[in-house]
């Protein structure tokens, strides 16, 4: 008896993780993909021009120039993409409200993810009352007046852009969690997980190695779709005067601006509403391209 | 099993509403501003008046106490900004406006949004599919406060096809714009879901075995693939049919329309009190139910999935 007991296999997660992990496979097949590279390499000049754009150009993005109110597009003035109703530059406009779009997007969509994904996987595999405890308290927020929410914070914390971040994260993992739970809930009844079980693998290990593994193309779909959301979600908050405040701006809080003089000064709509869209196909054909790079099936 | 899992969420379903009454309540209450404030302030006896008229100067814990009371019998109290009408009566003038119209956008959304998802899979990284998700990120692209006016601009205006807003009473010519704003951006969203679920479905072994023994490709899709595919889509819905059946601010307020959306920004910017906590119970009660039949649907499409 005792002399078998050494050649019996273990499962051992350091020899399973060597050779080509998953994110080592996912990277090189990620590069492969021309549409995924092609969106990567324009987000990034997004964010070169959103981070250094304001340099080239002379004018500020608070300074009003009342000879020049609505001026269209014009090369000479240094005005690129034209002057809103008080003669604001709008390239620098443009710029400035990406950065703030951008990182609320970033950052309220870094929460979903770690939230949403965790909260879900776990409610999900463990299933019973913990389960039916964590959905609950996900359907109580949903239904929480979030507008109130925001008013309290901005009392007890003051006004502040990181308060925003942290609303409009406090909100959006909610849709994530969900999504992931509903997939987990499957996941848990694959063969797959019922070796891991048979094997003696923690339960913290099998929700980590097996069953996130297998959420990541749901989820990176799902994120590509939160990006516009918090995005529009902000320029709601900023319409109704809750967001960022003036003369600061948004990608959002400028799209919302121009669509109401859409017909007098269409630039005013057009160029920051271009660069949104634009950051947004992109992101989709990067989160596709994640997506089809993390499909284990897809070798 | 089912049915016994059912009535026990149904019976959970007391305490969770219960605990999200009591979290607004306290929510709102603690936020600054009232019901009263006004550019020029009341005279203070006029506003003890007032303030006692509707409980307002009992300490906040008795408030509670009635305010639970008074919704256990089913009445949700006065509006304090509609002085004329009591939360019910306007919930139920409301409701139904944003019923018919978010029950119309939601079955548009659903059926193309599907339809596209799965296309857009059938044919993953062909030309078809980047024009699909293209027009469907479009969709989302675009806010519904530009979408509005340019439908409006378009199909009223130049065009002069439909009427640029009013209710009519529910005519199906006023009901043609709203909905079409209200559900493309749902639809875009059931659509990218669907085909991201539906590109993984497509590859795995099952759909190998059917394709193996020779079944016709729609059978596949629609009956096969689709049952498994559809789980994220129904996951998002829950949430989404309660968002989109309590109606849209953006919407109603560009086309007119007397529905639920805009009391829950005008309620809260004005501190109605009791107008808000009506609409976030209709809210409550709409999210607690389908969520029930989303858990419920997992299930059918997943036998399974067990819930003990």
């Amino acid at each position: 008896m005792s002399t078998q007991t050494g050649t019996i296999p273990s499962f051992d997660h350091a020899a399973a993780a060597s050779g080509r992990s998953l994110w080592q496979l996912a990277w090189r097949r990620l590069r492969r993909n021309r549409a995924a590279v092609g969106a990567a390499i324009v987000l990034g000049f997004i964010g070169l021009m959103v981070l250094f754009g304001p340099l080239l150009s002379p004018h500020g993005y608070a300074e009003p120039h009342w000879d020049r109110i609505s001026d269209p597009p014009a090369l000479a003035t240094g005005h690129y993409f034209g002057t809103d109703s008080i003669g604001r530059d709008l390239f620098v406009r443009t710029m400035h409200g990406g950065r703030i779009s951008l990182m609320v997007g970033l950052i309220a969509t870094g929460v979903a993810l770690l939230i949403g994904v965790a909260w879900g996987a776990i409610a999900g595999f463990v299933g019973g009352r913990v389960d039916n405890l964590m959905m609950r308290i996900v359907d109580i927020l949903y239904a929480l007046p979030f507008m109130f929410l925001v008013i309290l914070l901005m009392v007890v914390f003051g006004r502040n852009i990181l308060l925003i971040f942290v609303a409009i994260g406090s909100y959006i993992w909610l849709d994530m969690a969900r999504i992931v739970r509903g997939q987990t809930l499957s996941l848990r009844q694959k063969e797959f997980v019922e070796a891991a079980q048979a094997l003696g693998v923690r339960s913290r290990v099998i929700i980590w190695r097996h069953i996130v593994p297998n959420l990541l193309g749901i989820v990176a779909v799902y994120l590509t779709l939160t990006v516009p959301r918090v995005i529009l979600v902000e320029s709601f908050l900023s319409f109704l005067g809750l967001g960022v405040q003036e003369p600061s701006t948004s990608w959002g809080a400028l799209v919302s601006a121009g669509a109401q003089d859409m017909e007098s000064a269409p630039w005013g709509l057009f160029f920051p509403a271009a660069f949104l869209a634009a950051t947004l196909f992109c992101l989709n054909f990067l989160g596709d391209g994640l997506r089809d790079a993390l499909d284990p099936k897809d070798r | 099993m089912l049915p016994r899992y059912i009535l026990k969420r149904l019976l959970g379903a007391v305490p969770t509403l219960l605990i999200l009454i009591t979290i607004a309540f306290f929510m709102i209450r603690i936020a600054p501003g009232g019901p009263f404030d006004e550019d020029k302030a009341l005279p203070p006896e006029i506003l003890a008046n007032l303030e006692a008229k509707y409980d307002l100067d009992q300490p906040l814990v008795v408030q509670y106490l009635r305010y639970l009371g008074s919704v256990l019998r089913g009445d949700l109290g006065p509006s304090f900004q509609y002085t004329d009408f009591t939360v019910n009566e306007l919930i139920a003038e409301g409701f139904p406006v944003s019923l018919q119209l978010g029950g119309t956008a939601l079955l548009l959304a659903l059926v193309f949004g599907v339809a596209i998802g799965t296309i857009a899979a059938w044919r993953q990284n062909t030309r078809l599919d980047y024009a699909l998700m293209g027009s469907a990120m479009t969709g989302i692209a675009i806010p519904n406060f530009v979408l509005a006016p340019l439908l409006i601009l378009v199909f009223a205006v130049y065009l002069g096809w439909l009427p640029a807003g009013g209710w009519g009473g529910g005519a199906a010519g006023n009901m043609v714009l709203p909905v079409i704003a209200l559900a493309l951006p749902y639809m875009a969203y059931v659509a990218r879901l669907t085909r991201g679920s539906m590109v993984e479905t497509l590859r795995s072994d099952f759909v190998r075995t059917a394709r193996a023994k020779g079944l016709p490709e729609w059978k596949i899709l629609c009956k096969h693939s689709l049952k498994v595919g559809l789980l994220p889509v129904v996951s998002y819905l829950g949430p989404a049919a309660a968002a989109i059946l309590t109606g849209s601010v953006v919407i109603e307020q560009i086309f007119g329309l007397p529905g639920l959306g805009r009391y829950f920004v005008q309620g809260a910017l004005n501190r109605d009190y009791t107008l808000v906590m009506g609409v976030v119970i209709v809210i409550g009660v709409l999210i607690v139910v389908f969520n029930l039949i989303v858990d419920v649907i997992y299930a059918l499409i997943d036998p399974r999935i067990r819930y003990e």
